[in-house]
């Protein structure tokens, strides 16, 4: 049943964006590791983790479009769940850096150590071990989302309304997290890790693996998005998106819709932002901000909203400008993103994949008229 | 004499002071078919907003059944209960097909995982063939709600009341925007079905009207005018005075 579940979502665009993501699994890793540094083919470990950074933010683009695209939640808190999740994984690498911290103390981050802490507080507890940090991985931000959305939706708060509290959210998560007492590193957050599963977090090896995992994780929830999306669940989904009273009337619980893609959602950005944080090396609350959040907003919009694909397309092609502009013209890159969404909302309201859609409607609808057209020619020379 | 399928009694609902209805009370049988007229702003929206839990009343009980308040309900649960509606405005899901409109509406459970596993069966797929061809949309069947006419629009909402088979149908002014002969159609349908379900339909159309013969209630500012066949009722000096706006 899980397997036809999974499968039964997956269209033509989907197998396409699984064929690039298993080629680059093999390829990248490939090429940074096994080709020769001198050879044009070769890819840096600077390049890999940039790649690795760009899928972590399709994951994110991903979970916000199932949320934003088909239910019509427009989250601007998203980067909350990212963040939390990414906190999860933080807490476990900095409890494997162990004594080889600057101030030697196996038992407590330097940060801890810094603020003159005698002992772990009890939330760090279990965060020692993988499985149970790689739990709270998911399962944080998926109950806090799950609190959120059950006081928000049962409510009624919609619209705009719903996305300043999302809003609300991640700011005061960010204020939270600024405070060194909360023990999460305050300001500065939680970096310097040394290993991951008992392996060197710098070694090129580790990078790649880790690059592997990532497009992994996003070729697992895209066929899960799509699975969700392409069911009888998904269709009440995009109903409540369209018509919300109208699928109250037909018995549907709109609030438990919601609440269950909400859910679903915060648990992959959680995810996303997991595997982020050893590749980058740091996680601080500057990833709480709202700006970030807007930012995965602004990927969905230009790959297309409410298309998956879209969502993958545009976080990876606006943060490619991104490096490109930081790297060339820093200043404007602020400029730029905000021009582009302006431009998109203007005149590409369904974003890139949609521009594509359109695009090959109308070839098929000139292609259909010119055969009705032939046919008709034929007709007129007929007997 | 059997006990009536929908009660409602001493209802009022009011709007910053505005009174939409105004100690009204009604009985709808088991099986029956009942007209509602009556000028704009009768109140006659309001009264299925409320019976289906979209507004709640100020004062007044709507008992389902003999023992279930609906004005305690929310909207899902009165559905689930076998209360279906057609909306003034046809609202149909814009973006999905003729086809995935029925399926949504089908008698089916209504749960997350329900939804998330679900897979048409051979008499969803049957019913949901009997359903195109009631409301005529089988050529249509993969065209987005979004681009039918109006009035197909209308028969898709009707469709989907029918597909979720419910005890009480409410029928806000089905045959806007139809034709004389789909007009007849509308009614012969209502006609059929009741009987196995109470229908509830509120028109402006007097044509239409005739054609249901049945009972009517006349509602006019939030109250109950009258009741009784369309030509006592038309002949009730209160009903001709309300209508020539005296
Ligand atoms: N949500 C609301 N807020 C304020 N006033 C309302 C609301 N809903 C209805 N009304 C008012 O209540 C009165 C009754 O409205 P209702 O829609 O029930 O009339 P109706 O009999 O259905 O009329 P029509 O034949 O035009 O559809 C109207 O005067 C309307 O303006
Ligand atoms: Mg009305």
């Amino acid at each position: 049943m899980l397997t036809r579940f999974l499968l039964a979502g997956l269209d033509t665009k989907a197998w396409v964006l699984l064929s690039v993501l298993a080629v680059l699994a093999v390829a990248v890793p490939f090429m940074a590791l096994a080709v020769p540094p001198t050879s044009p083919w070769s890819l840096s470990m600077l390049t890999v983790t940039l790649l690795g950074k760009y899928f972590c933010y399709a994951l994110l683009a991903l979970s916000l479009d199932l949320v934003w695209g088909y239910c019509g939640i427009l989250s601007l808190g998203h980067g909350a769940f990212f963040a939390l999740g990414g906190y999860a994984m933080g807490m476990y690498l900095m409890r494997q850096i162990g004594s080889r911290g600057v101030y030697g103390n196996a038992e407590l981050p330097d940060f801890m150590v810094f603020l003159n802490w005698k002992e772990l507080p009890w939330y760090w507890h279990g965060f020692d071990m993988f499985p149970f940090a790689a739990l709270m991985v998911v399962l944080i931000p998926g109950v806090l989302a799950f609190a959120f959305g059950w006081f928000a939706f049962r409510s009624r708060v919609t619209g705009v309304y719903l996305s300043i509290i999302t809003q609300a959210m991640t700011f005061a998560l960010l204020l939270a997290f600024f405070r060194n007492d909360m023990g999460f590193g305050g300001n500065n957050g939680l970096t310097d890790f040394k290993e991951i599963l008992g392996y060197d977090i710098q070694a090129p090896a580790t990078r790649a693996g880790l690059f592997v995992a990532t497009v992994v994780a996003l070729a697992i929830g895209y066929i899960l998005a799509s699975a969700v999306v392409s069911s009888k669940y998904g269709k009440v989904l995009v109903a409540v998106r369209d018509a919300e009273s109208r699928v109250r009337f037909l018995g549907y619980d709109v609030e438990k819709v919601k609440l269950f893609a909400w859910t679903l959602s915060a648990c992959m950005a959680g995810v996303a932002g997991a595997l982020y944080v050893p590749q980058v090396g740091i996680i601080n609350p500057s990833e709480f901000s709202p700006a970030a959040s807007i930012e995965a907003v602004i990927w969905v919009a230009v790959g297309g909203r409410g298309t998956l694909a879209g969502a993958v397309l545009g976080a990876v092609i606006v943060n490619y400008g991104k490096t490109w502009f930081t790297g060339v013209l820093p200043e404007v890159w602020l400029f730029a993103l905000g021009g582009l969404f302006v431009l998109v909302t203007l005149f590409l309201p369904k974003g890139i994949l949609g521009l594509a859609g359109d695009l090959r409607q109308r070839l098929a609808a000139r292609r259909s008229r010119a055969a009705a057209g032939s046919n008709a020619a034929k007709e007129a020379t007929a007997p | 004499m059997t006990d009536p399928l929908l009660y409602l009694d001493g209802v009022s609902v009011s709007f910053d002071g505005f009174k939409a209805l105004n100690n009204l009370s009604l009985m709808i049988d088991p099986g029956e078919l009942r007209a509602i007229i009556g000028p704009n702003g009768a109140g006659k929206t309001t009264m299925m907003d409320v019976i289906t839990g979209k507004t709640r009343p100020d004062h007044g009980t709507v008992m389902f059944e003999g023992n279930t308040d609906l004005t305690k309900l929310k909207e899902s649960t009165i559905a689930n209960l076998g209360i279906g509606r057609k909306f003034q405005r046809p609202t149909v899901f814009e973006h999905h097909t003729v086809l995935d409109n029925l399926e949504l509406a089908l008698k089916n459970p209504r749960g997350v995982f329900s939804g998330l596993f679900y897979k048409v069966s051979e008499e969803d797929r049957k019913r949901i063939e009997e359903l195109l061809d009631i409301t005529k949309l089988s050529p249509k069947r993969d065209v987005v709600a979004g681009g039918l006419a109006h009035g197909e629009k209308q028969w898709l909402e009707i469709g989907m009341l029918l597909a979720q088979d419910p005890k009480l149908l409410l029928v806000d002014e089905p045959v806007a925007g139809m034709t004389d002969a789909e007009t007849e159609q509308t009614a012969h349908l209502l006609r059929a079905i009741s009987g196995k379900h109470s229908v509830i339909v509120v028109e402006h159309d007097m044509v239409f009207v005739r054609e249901l013969g049945v009972k009517v209630t006349v509602l006019h500012e939030g109250s109950m005018l009258a009741e009784g066949s369309l030509d006592t009722v038309s002949a009730n000096q209160q009903v001709i005075d309300v209508y020539l706006g005296r």
